[in-house]
């Protein structure tokens, strides 16, 4: 997916270029950059990209809203637009209306479960919730006795302990003991937790495409600066052939998620070929932030190991995203469960489906 | 940016499944008629002459040349499909697949049209086979120091040197090989080598099979003892090969053929741990699976961009360097993964014959048609390093 394919990319990359630019808010300790850049972005209806016209949202395509998550990644920006964008998708399933401001969802993992009671009250426990203790509303996903509700709950009901992940974002533990929602609804028919979980699969896959490509971008650049006996460093040999294996997790990424994206966009509902498009994204884009972010950070050497270089802000994020909506090693269980369930000689025929 | 790979998710057209389903139900035929044995990659005689031939009745050889020259004029997706439906199948494809892939496509672009007319319809008709003479025994990966000499003579060239490693040059009929017409230039080390199009079977060419370790006799050495080649055989521009060699790379590094020589045994793992894995094979199985399902995307991804007229070489490059070794590591996973297998799956003696030969090929397949290193030296060019 190249950049300016689409209006909504390009606003977004404008907005990242103009107020996310990664060193000016890699030097910022304070975080001053988070409010406008996140006015920015809501401004121009990205978080809402998801949500329909008619339900308070911006309507994009989800297409559009894939690109756009891939771009985020590009710039691995630290709000929760993801989050809010999986956040108004859910509850546009229920046809309902997404709030202002920020949103996450929960849970955000396939092992966490949140039970609807009689009183249509809501309990139970999340845990790695990306960004709860900044969200102030929480798309829920619930399981009652009449099967799986979707719920937008005030996140003052919920008790939040504040918990950072990999890549230093919030990734907290979100308790419900009874909480009332502000509306909920049944899902549609066939409408389960694991497409939540494949959905936001999806988009940390393209977030970590993204990562790798400017982790490739920014080492290769350095690459040709960096001088070491006597000459640039791209011209040795074992860089360059360390480099191209970069590359070649960086094409793999992308391509692991473009296509899981694009078979989201064009599908009618969540079967097998769905499911092993999004499952083998999560697993491969896993699997590439920690073969490619090793090699740009082998690359960079040392100054890529300092908080001062902007390194870290893209390769500890791929390496933190990798957990959230169900790890590779989870997704490679449950598509190996598939696959061996279907039988040797359907697996073939699966992978040439697509 | 410096780095602008891209892999546009593009999807195989309609037309495709119709196809795809011709070819299931024709190698099914095949299968059933006993002409190969789809569990067997182990054949000892790879050659199949009279499958070459039904294929090309098919309409399968060629597909997308020209119809002046038997071709069919459809699409390179279509005919991806054909590949990688015969490759899964491990279906004997040796006989017609260098000259499909690699030999017809230089010949439309390189030869006089007589000669286009002479040989493209027998290529798509099944009836010959053809070699490629790159390598020397001095010069692998080092094209460009081959030695092997063309010297002119009345009406052609007299040809003397030995080309090795050359696949399928003991049943070959033609061979697509380099000679050295001049000596380099200081300028340009690649100058002085041309192409030609050479008839084998003929005086002047002695080819001697070379054992492999698989226990096949695949490659050989071929040595040219003033042997004779016309003057309308010359291919392109005398002294000017260096020119013709990169364009067609794309074509030959990102077919489905660099990614699943091995497959078979991912299949037969899936039939020997049944329909209940336990986490340990299912995990083992699943990340394999994603791994193929994204080598394959990508795969795609590069045919669609060459069918729409694209030069992706860096990322046909990338798909050769990391669909080798994914096929190359297979092999060796799938051996882990089956070592708790359970003695009475009734598939095990097919999955140990199979992995017997998957591990004694795996070394070849980062070697052949481009080495990783020199396909990491092309990633690099095109990433701006070199």
């Amino acid at each position: 997916m190249a950049e300016s394919d689409n209006i909504v990319v390009e606003t977004a990359e404008k907005i990242f270029a103009d107020l996310a630019d990664p060193q000016t808010i890699n030097n910022d300790k304070t975080n001053s950059w988070q409010a406008p850049l996140w006015q920015a972005l809501s401004e121009a209806g990205l978080p809402l990209s998801w949500v329909p016209d008619d339900l308070g949202g911006s309507g994009a395509s989800l297409a559009d809203g894939f690109a756009l998550l891939n771009a985020a990644g590009r710039f691995a920006v630290a709000v929760p637009l993801a989050e809010t964008m999986l956040a108004g998708w859910l509850l546009a399933q229920a046809k309902m209306a997404s709030p202002e401001g920020e949103m996450t969802v929960v849970p955000a993992s396939p092992k966490d479960r949140i039970s609807l009671d009689a009183d249509g009250a809501l309990s139970g426990r999340a845990r790695g919730v990306p960004f709860a203790k900044t969200a102030k509303h929480f798309a829920v996903l619930a399981h009652g006795k009449d099967g799986v509700s979707i719920a937008l709950i005030d996140a003052a009901k919920a008790r939040v302990e504040a918990g950072l992940n990999v890549g230093y974002d919030h990734s907290d533990t979100v308790t419900l003991d009874k909480v009332q929602p502000i509306t909920i609804k049944s899902a549609p028919k066939g409408f389960e937790q694991t497409h939540l979980m494949l959905m936001g699969g999806v988009a940390r896959s393209l977030q970590i495409a993204g990562a790798l490509e400017s982790m490739l971008d920014i080492s290769v650049r350095y690459s040709n600066e960096r001088v070491a006996f006597e000459k640039k460093i791209s011209k040795f040999q074992a860089v360059q052939h360390n480099l191209a294996r970069l590359a070649g997790e960086s094409a793999a990424a992308l391509a692991a998620a473009t296509s899981a994206a694009d078979a989201i966009a064009n599908a009618t509902s969540f079967n097998d070929e769905i499911y092993l498009e999004a499952a083998s994204a999560k697993i491969r884009c896993a699997e590439a932030a920690e073969k490619g972010g090793g090699i740009a950070h082998q690359v960079h050497g040392a100054i890529g190991f300092t908080m001062e270089h902007i390194l870290h802000r893209y390769s500890l994020r791929a390496l933190a995203w990798r957990d959230d909506f169900g790890s590779e090693s989870y997704w490679a269980v449950e598509l190996g469960k598939l696959v061996a369930n279907r039988g040797a000689d359907e697996l073939w025929p699966l992978v040439a489906s697509r | 940016m410096t780095a602008a790979l891209r892999f546009d998710p593009i999807r195989l057209p309609e037309k495709c499944e119709q196809l795809r389903k011709e070819v299931r139900a024709f190698l099914a035929e095949e299968i059933a008629a006993g002409t190969f044995d789809p569990h067997k990659p182990n054949r000892e005689d790879t050659d199949a002459p009279e499958f070459s031939h039904r294929v090309g009745a098919k309409g399968w050889l060629g597909m997308t040349w020209p119809k002046k020259y038997g071709g069919q004029e459809r699409s390179f997706l279509e005919r991806y499909v054909v590949t990688e439906e015969m490759r899964v199948a491990n279906a004997p494809t040796r006989r017609f697949f260098v000259a499909d892939r690699q030999s017809g496509p230089v010949l439309l672009k390189y030869a006089p049209e007589h000669i286009k007319m002479e040989i493209l319809p027998r290529i798509c008709r099944g009836e010959i086979c053809f070699a490629i003479g790159m390598s020397e025994p001095n010069s692998g990966s080092d094209l460009f120091a081959a030695k092997t000499r063309a010297t002119k003579t009345d009406g052609g060239y007299l040809i003397n040197g030995t080309k090795i490693w050359t696949s399928s040059a003991h049943i070959a009929d033609y061979m697509i090989a380099i000679f050295r017409t001049s000596p380099p230039t200081k300028e340009n080390r690649r100058h002085g080598l041309t192409q030609f199009l050479v008839k084998m079977k003929q005086p002047g060419i002695k080819v001697n099979p070379i054992g492999q370790i698989t226990g096949q006799y695949e490659f050989n050495e071929v040595v040219f003892t003033d042997h004779f080649i016309p003057d309308d055989h010359v291919l392109g521009e005398v002294d000017g090969a260096w020119k013709q060699a990169t364009s067609e790379l794309a074509y030959e590094r990102s077919g489905p053929e660099r990614f699943l020589e091995t497959y078979y045994v991912l299949t037969e793992l899936v039939r020997a741990v049944g329909p209940d894995p336990d986490t340990r094979s299912a995990e083992g199985i699943g990340r394999l699976v994603a791994q193929l399902h994204t080598m394959r995307r990508m795969s795609v991804s590069v045919a669609g961009m060459l069918e729409a007229g694209k030069e992706p070489v860096v990322e046909a490059s990338i798909v050769k360097d990391i669909g080798t070794i994914w096929e190359q590591q297979l092999p060796h996973r799938v051996r882990d993964l089956a070592a708790f297998v359970e003695e009475t799956a009734t598939n095990r003696e097919t999955l140990e014959r199979q992995l017997d030969f998957a591990i004694k090929t795996a070394p070849k397949l980062t070697i052949q048609g481009g080495t990783t290193e020199v396909l990491r030296g092309i990633i690099a060019r095109g990433l701006g390093l070199r």
